[in-house]
């Protein structure tokens, strides 16, 4: 009889050890980086920059052995979830890298990175050095918390020209154009458009754009100003809408849904010839001119605004993306950590060889005076575009997902994605968005 | 005698017969869990205790926690997904045990035979168990990709099917997945509870005129039940653990198909940073987790210390 309890104890203990670590496998959160105690750290993003920002460190390291930067680098997606349970477990790295919006201003309300105002004060060289209008993204409060540390990132209508050609194809101009195009391709065998739809963000550049065309940038203003019903208003309705047209109509890519995106399988689509025209940022340019470099040089590659819809208020000139990456500096650093940090920042980021560097990637760096190395780029064409793209924006919209706060941006694309398989109405996604409104 | 030396019987002096005998009849001594019940203790009530605390809180993961009531159960317990993560659950624990159970025992039975050709096959049966989840799980995504898969390479049209992206699909694609990495470790276990069986059984079953499958279903079957609870023990309860497969492969999709407890638990926590929440949710596993154990065990029905192996 006791060897019988025992064993069922047994049991149930191990049960619940299976449970648990699953549970504990998510809390765990970041095993040390190798770090040694002392030394500054960074952690980056893998794909377009990793050589530049790998080269730039290199060089820095070199440069000043004593005060080293240790520097680690982790897929978008899963970069995201590990870097806030990290910041939130005092392990993040001394250099947070980040979009600012939403999620810096969590950071800044648990008091997790430090107020680099009084560092651009003392240093008005690196104030000075930026596109104003884009340091103004790692302002929270009047405050600077966030430092631009890469490149400039509008999400871009990128069409594969050769396709086009096949059935005598003009880029878009606007949505009805666009709506056309659409049974063209499909009767040439092409999809029309490629899509990450597991990644789920790239879904929402979708929306981001349509919104701002149809409504102006004021109705995402409200949204992040938190007003309530804010996802009502009509213009959200209405660009719900027009995505779900464009899904009925077999717009995207067969099994779009189950493509991710951080494996850059949403671009291979492009450059194959599988699909037409892919809506993505600016970065994915980098990816493309490594992976396909054939295709780019060639000039097989096209881009143009989004198209326009018609009675939208939007200005076609307003752009939504990124305006750049940043680092923030982790409160819990050492003194020592973040005068390193700071040192780099002010020193090794964006010195000549890193502006190069990031030129000859394929983007843009987010500093002023570049027009020069920009037009003696061999990717001249593209970059150029995106400057004057970013530049002469009357708005630049920052990605809803992060200017959001997590649990918003989260709930919002999980709806979205709903919404692009069809399984919600429009109506449905604005009463559940709404009552996200606050939270 | 060496359990005799550590117990606690050792301090009372107690040297003679009845002592000894007495140590003897309850086993070795308990002395002998401490290390398992500290690692036990620290490694999993600990964290379940926390889990449990953290519950009843509302914590974004970088601020304050604060203490919240109930406010978390009722979102969890309110929320559409949270059902739907139960019923998908469910389903993948059926079919997985569906496919897996049958497949798994007569693979068992056919590698447990001594033939050579036998032995060279297992050992390609138990391939997949070598892999990481996450490693098969990038591999059926590249292979089952409706674009550049196994399918457009190949050229053929069925097998072009957008296998992950389709919600009616995309479970059975998971399940098999599922059974294609563990398939091989339950095979292992029947292939052991087979070799268990005293030959004898068969020699008498052969010389009664029984066939192979009446000796199938009157020897083998009847011998494997403690190996068959086990082996549905662990495909049920760890069916409920499924996640870095499912993470990798689809990550809950397209919408919520495929969205399993435990990954709804980890996207709740680690996306939507609501850890109150997803500490409900995993309070939730493990109080399911627990009770299908325990079920399971009582299958076993009252006897089941009980020889089966009388007259062999």
């Amino acid at each position: 009889m006791k060897n019988l309890k025992l064993r069922t104890a047994g049991m149930a203990v191990s049960a619940a050890a299976l449970s648990i670590a699953l549970a504990a496998c998510g809390s765990s959160g970041p095993a040390g980086t190798g770090a040694s105690a002392d030394s500054a750290t960074m952690w980056g993003l893998t794909g377009g920059d990793q050589p530049v920002f790998q080269a730039s460190i290199d060089s820095w390291n070199k440069a000043h052995p004593d005060s080293a930067i240790k520097l680690d680098f982790f897929a978008n997606d899963a970069y995201k979830t590990k870097v806030r349970t990290a910041v939130g477990a005092g392990q993040g790295p001394t250099l947070v890298y980040g979009w600012g919006g939403g999620v810096l201003k969590s950071y800044v309300d648990a008091g997790q990175v430090d107020d680099l105002t009084g560092f651009l004060k003392e240093n008005p060289d690196v104030q000075s050095r930026y596109l104003p209008s884009i340091l103004e993204s790692g302002v929270i409060d009047g405050k600077t918390y966030a430092l631009p540390n890469n490149k400039v990132q509008p999400v871009v209508l990128y069409y594969n020209k050769e396709v086009f050609d096949k059935i005598g194809a003009e880029a878009p101009k606007t949505w009805d154009e666009l709506m056309a195009l659409v049974p063209k391709f499909k009767a040439a065998g092409v999809a029309p458009f490629s899509l990450g739809g597991q990644s789920k963000w790239p879904d929402l550049m979708w929306l981001e754009y349509l919104v701002d065309r149809i409504g102006g940038p004021e109705v995402f203003a409200n949204i992040a100003a938190n007003k309530p019903d804010a996802w009502s208003d009509p213009a959200v309705i209405e660009a719900l809408t027009k995505i779900q047209e464009l899904v009925d109509a077999g717009g995207f890519i067969n099994g779009f849904s189950s493509i991710a995106a951080d494996s850059n399988a949403d671009q291979a689509l492009l450059y194959t010839g599988k699909a037409a025209m892919i809506l993505q940022g600016s970065w994915i340019y980098q990816g493309m001119k490594k992976d396909a470099a054939d295709f780019v040089s060639s000039g097989k590659l096209g881009y143009t605004p989004f198209p326009t819809v018609e009675g939208g208020k939007g200005d076609p000139a307003n752009v939504v993306g990124n305006p750049s990456n940043f680092w923030s500096v982790s409160s819990k650093a050492t003194e020592e950590q973040k005068k390193t940090a700071l040192e780099y920042v002010k020193d090794g980021m964006f010195n000549d060889e890193n502006v190069q560097g990031l030129i000859d990637s394929g983007a843009v760096p987010v500093v002023t005076g570049i027009e020069d190395k920009l037009a003696a780029s061999p990717d001249k064409d593209f970059l150029t575009y995106v400057y004057g793209m970013a530049k002469d924006a009357p708005d630049f919209t920052l990605s809803w997902d992060q200017a959001l706060t997590p649990a918003q941006g989260d709930a919002m694309l999980a709806n979205l994605d709903q919404i692009f398989l069809k399984k919600i109405t429009p109506e449905q996604f604005a009463s559940t968005m709404n009552a996200t409104i606050g939270k | 005698m060496s359990s005799t030396t550590t117990s606690p019987q050792r301090a009372l002096g107690v040297e003679h017969a009845p002592g000894t005998r007495r140590t003897l009849e309850k086993g070795p001594s308990g002395w002998l869990a401490v290390p398992a019940l500290a690692f036990f203790m620290l490694f999993a009530i600990l964290p379940l205790l926390g889990v449990l605390f953290l519950s009843f809180t509302r914590w974004d993961g970088l601020g304050e926690i604060k203490l919240d009531g109930l406010s978390s159960w009722n979102t969890v317990l309110a929320d559409p997904v949270t059902g739907n993560a139960l019923l998908v659950t469910a389903k993948i624990m059926f079919f997985s045990f569906i496919v897996q159970a049958p497949i798994s025992l007569l693979l068992g039975v056919f590698t447990a035979a001594s033939q050579k050709y036998r032995a060279a096959l297992a050992v390609l049966y138990f391939v997949p168990l070598l892999l990481s989840s996450a490693a098969v799980a990038i591999a059926f995504k590249a292979l089952l990709d409706p674009n550049f898969g196994l399918g457009p390479g190949l050229g053929l049209p069925f097998l072009a099917q957008d296998w992950l992206g389709n919600s009616d699909l995309v479970l059975f694609v998971v399940v098999f997945v599922i059974a294609w990495q563990f398939v091989p470790f339950h095979t292992l276990i029947y292939q052991g509870g087979v070799r268990q069986i005293p030959a004898s059984l068969y020699e008498a079953a052969q010389i009664d005129g029984a066939g192979r499958v009446q000796q199938f279903f009157n020897i083998t079957l009847p011998q494997l039940k403690y190996t068959m609870i086990t082996s549905s023990t662990l495909m049920v309860v760890g069916s409920l653990a499924y996640f870095d497969l499912v993470f990798v492969l689809t990550a809950g999709g397209p919408g919520y198909s495929t969205r399993l407890l435990p990954l709804h638990m980890y996207l709740t926590g680690f996306k939507a940073n609501d850890m109150g929440a997803a500490s409900a949710l995993g309070v939730i596993l493990v109080v399911i987790g627990l009770a299908l154990a325990l079920f399971l065990q009582r299958l076993g029905g009252k006897n089941r210390n009980a020889s089966q192996l009388e007259g062999a």
